[in-house]
């Protein structure tokens, strides 16, 4: 182990250290000056939408890819600078492709032996397979297993040379919804297990939120926000990280002594003069109320919960996730009250 | 005002064509090295005629060079015409119309292509003339003997009844695509049946037939056995009898270098053609009504059909047969087959076995790294499959002779030739199986520790295995059937199947040729035609 680099903010150790990195493609940009610390043990998600950089970003840290300028370092170690270059086979990262990329000429246990050296491999593929809860499928080859037991081979096969750091490309998206939230909770599991440090790349917010210490939200091939996933959902920095991280409506105001009138109600802020305030529908609460200010124009019932959208006196139209209960039906009218509301300045 | 958030579907997609990928160093000295064979003889032939300091036409006259350019051309234009017209002919009977067992008709079009020409011009010596098959039937019958088939018209029936089906088989397909909804919209705008024909049915064909027409026009002007046998003087006789005949080279290298650079501009216009064709591929959703024929139309199309197969298949083989029994029974001898068919089996091996690995890295370069400059090194390489072998041959000859005396008249040399002329056989088998394999499983092996090197042999080659068999058996049969390039290449006394027919034929003993021309057949070109015809039928 490395000492901590002195620009760390707490005790952890840098497992990956990215800095000022640049990729284009045929002339067009896929990342641009692209930062990033993930700290040793942590799992760290890369999320964004298609096209913004995060499967760039993370074929540079791999080795698959070289990047045109900036520098890269694994566990302390520059493998990528403006003179130096390790190939993947030297880097000890280990990686979960999105379709697996599992051999289909070898067997589960000679899948998941491959890098490990030679006099190690037995423990080592017993050690793993148990781990991920496979023990007994040793003989058979990727395509007689379900999805879900190739993606658990997937990340056996990562995990058995023992690498410092694993990335795992949309590893979840091959599974049928039904299966995705269980076997996500098994990885995130077996990677704390193994203690090792993982990196993500999805466009799932679900996922990115429920699994992740940590979560960089990438645009256009940068990062715009890296923060703990409670507070990347309250505090998003902007409009955009906001709307993407979940269901949100924004209402616009005059900020004036510490609040903001609006169509929706008074909410307190520190900001002064045009804001725009972001309102997470399950921050909304309706009461039928003959009196009230809103009436109900769609009703999506889901079971457990509802998804309620009103208007507003003045048009503006709200959604508000409800319990099963009240019943409302579009036509009726409704008070609004809203808990927490997250600020932005207008610009 | 409210906003909704973008779904992350909804967004752009991610630039998965990676092909801003630099190749590594030693992939490109690999492919180099292996592509250097196929440009070395061109590039030689080509400078050999343009040298700097004057062109060495090697007492070669400029009146004797347009009277063989004149034969030449003669030659391919009437080939290619004519091959044209049999093989639309023979696919849009045996697609747009109500004849019966039209699927077996139209693979008995395309079977033509198990003779290679040279065992076909063997036939038709063998039918004609005294003594001759279709001379004794003519005899049996009190009718006087044909002559001997020989000169341009010899020359003209033999290419055009063995490279038609290559227009058969492109326009087959072209055919089935056709949207009948065009041909309908037509005759409702009141197109009359001849119009529309011209107007709406030939254009659409016309990259199908224009692709074939340049395959058939090459193949004409590379063909060396049956113009040769058939005694029509071209490029290709005017270069052996040249090259047989004197010690100086020079005549025959200038007459290869013309030959090479008017095939040239074929190759390149076949090789634009190619990828135009493609554009053409969408698929209707109906079939076209056949059209009916009846009467007198019918059994025109039943005679003709039968015509092409009777003079294209049937009367070839039969003929080969006859003169095998014949000799048979008479007890004359059908000579050695045995040898000669050992001699080819093992150098034909060889050649596949060589050219699967070297075209390895090809593939791998123009497929994983895919770019202008790997583009051209695999255009590059397939010119040399397309050009003339027997210029190619006397290219390697010369410079074998100049520049590397060891190799002369050595098995190694025809070796060499072989792989540099038929890899693109192998590379695109290659290809097709590397496409197959995800560009992910070798990362992932990488990523697992395992080197490139290691990870093509652990990895990929394992998994394109069968890609390589079906590669190397292409590149096998071909060679088996090689004859211009074996015949200047080959050490003294090595005498292949190929060889055998070509100077039994040569000195009249038709039975040996025959017995020889069979077995070929049998074990090169029927195998050959089956693993090609799949390609070739979509």
């Amino acid at each position: 182990m490395t000492d901590a680099p002195m620009n760390t903010v707490n005790e952890y150790t840098l497992a990956i250290r990215v800095r000022d990195v640049s990729k284009r493609f045929d002339g067009t940009v896929a990342l641009d000056a692209f930062h990033l610390d993930v700290h040793a043990g942590h799992v760290m998600t890369l999320l964004g939408p298609s096209g913004s950089g995060k499967t760039t970003a993370l074929r540079l840290i791999a080795g698959f890819d070289r990047p045109d300028s900036g520098s890269i370092e694994i566990d302390g170690l520059t493998v990528a600078d403006a003179t130096t270059f390790a190939p993947p086979e030297k880097r000890r990262v280990g990686m979960v492709f999105q379709d697996y990329a599992l051999f289909p000429h070898l067997t589960v246990a000679r899948n998941v032996a491959y890098g490990v050296a030679r006099d190690d491999r037995r423990r080592r593929v017993t050690e793993t397979l148990e781990l991920v809860g496979l023990t007994g499928k040793e003989d058979r080859l990727p395509h007689e297993l379900s999805g879900g037991e190739q993606q658990r081979v997937a990340l056996a096969r990562a995990l058995a040379p023992q690498p410092k750091v694993i990335l795992l490309d949309e590893p979840f998206s091959n599974l049928d919804a039904a299966l995705r939230s269980r076997v996500r909770a098994e990885v995130a599991d077996i990677l704390r297990q193994a203690g090792t440090t993982a990196v993500f790349v999805t466009h799932d917010q679900e996922e990115a939120l429920s699994m992740s210490d940590f979560v960089a939200v990438m645009h256009d091939g940068r990062i715009v926000q890296a923060a703990r996933p409670s507070d990347l959902y309250r505090s998003p920095v902007d409009e955009w990280v906001a709307a993407f991280l979940g269901e949100a409506d924004f209402v616009s105001g005059e900020a004036r002594g510490g609040s903001v009138h609006t169509t929706a109600g008074v909410f307190p802020t520190p900001l002064v003069g045009k804001v725009r305030v972001m309102i997470r529908p399950e921050a909304v609460d309706l009461v039928p109320d003959a009196s009230g200010g809103a009436i109900v124009s769609q009703r999506e019932f889901f079971g457990h919960d509802q998804l309620v959208t009103v208007s507003l006196a003045d048009g503006t139209r709200l959604r508000a996730r409800l319990g099963p209960s009240p019943y409302l039906e579009p036509g009726d009218t409704v008070s609004v009250s809203i808990g927490e509301a997250t600020t932005f300045p207008a610009d | 005002m409210a906003t909704v958030a973008p779904s992350a579907a909804e967004t752009a997609v991610e630039p998965s064509a990676r092909s801003g990928r630099r190749a590594p160093v030693a992939l490109w000295v690999a492919g180099t090295l292996v592509a250097l064979p196929a440009v070395a003889p061109i590039a030689y032939l080509v400078w050999s005629v343009l040298r700097p300091g004057g062109i060495d036409a090697g007492g070669i006259s400029s009146g004797r060079l347009l009277e063989l350019l004149g034969a030449t051309s003669l030659l391919v234009i009437s080939v290619t015409a004519t091959a044209l017209m049999l093989g639309t002919a023979t696919a849009w009977l045996t697609t747009r119309t109500d004849l019966s067992a039209r699927r077996l008709w139209s693979t008995l079009a395309s079977l033509p292509l198990v003779i290679p020409s040279y065992v076909g011009a063997v036939a038709m010596l063998g039918t004609s003339g005294n003594g001759g098959l279709m001379s004794e039937a003519l005899r049996a019958v009190g009718l006087p003997a044909l002559p001997v088939f020989s000169g341009f018209w010899a020359a003209w029936g033999a290419l055009s009844l063995w490279n038609f089906s290559y227009v058969h088989l492109l326009a087959v397909p072209a055919l089935r695509r056709m949207d009948p909804a065009l041909e309908e919209a037509a005759r409702g705008l009141g197109s009359s049946r001849r119009r529309l024909l011209a107007t709406v049915v030939l254009p659409q064909l016309r990259p199908a037939l224009l692709s074939s027409s340049l395959l058939v026009g090459l193949y004409v002007l590379s063909d060396f056995g049956a113009v040769s046998l058939l005694r029509y003087e071209t490029f290709t006789r005017a270069i052996y009898t040249q090259f047989r005949g004197r010690l100086d080279p020079a005549p025959a290298l200038f007459l290869s270098g013309v030959l090479v650079m008017v095939a040239l501009v074929l190759v390149l216009a076949e090789q634009r053609g190619r990828g135009r064709a493609a554009l053409y591929s969408n698929r209707p959703n109906r079939r076209p009504q056949p059209v009916r024929l009846t009467g007198g139309r019918r059994l025109a199309a039943y005679g003709f059909l039968s015509t092409v197969v009777i003079g294209a298949l049937l009367l070839p083989l039969t003929t080969l047969v006859w003169w095998t029994v014949r000799g048979v029974s008479l007890g004359s001898s059908i000579g050695t087959v045995g040898a000669e068919l050992i001699r080819s089996a093992t150098i034909s091996l060889a050649a596949a076995a060589v050219a699967v690995v070297a075209a390895v890295p090809l593939a791998v370069l123009t497929v994983r790294y895919r770019n202008r400059r790997t583009a051209l090194m695999e255009s590059v390489v397939w010119s040399t499959y397309s050009l003339p072998h027997l210029a190619v041959g006397l290219g390697f000859l010369v410079l074998a002779i100049n520049f590397v005396p060891l190799v002369y008249q050595t098995v190694a040399l025809l070796v060499v030739a072989y792989v540099a002329m038929f890899i693109p056989q192998a590379m695109a088998a290659v290809q097709a199986g590397l496409r197959q394999v995800g560009p992910n499983l070798e990362a992932a092996s990488r990523g697992l520790g395992v080197g490139p090197t290691a990870t093509l042999l652990k990895i990929t080659v394992p998994l394109i295995s069968r890609s390589l068999l079906a590669g190397g058996a292409l590149v096998f049969l071909t060679v088996m059937k090689e004859l211009p390039a074996t015949l200047l290449l080959r050490p003294t006394g090595f005498e292949t199947l190929a060889v055998r027919i070509w100077s039994a034929s040569s000195e009249l003993f038709y039975t040996q040729a025959s017995v020889a021309a069979l077995v070929l057949v049998t074990v090169s070109a029927i195998p050959l035609y089956l693993l090609v015809i799949r390609d070739l039928h979509d």
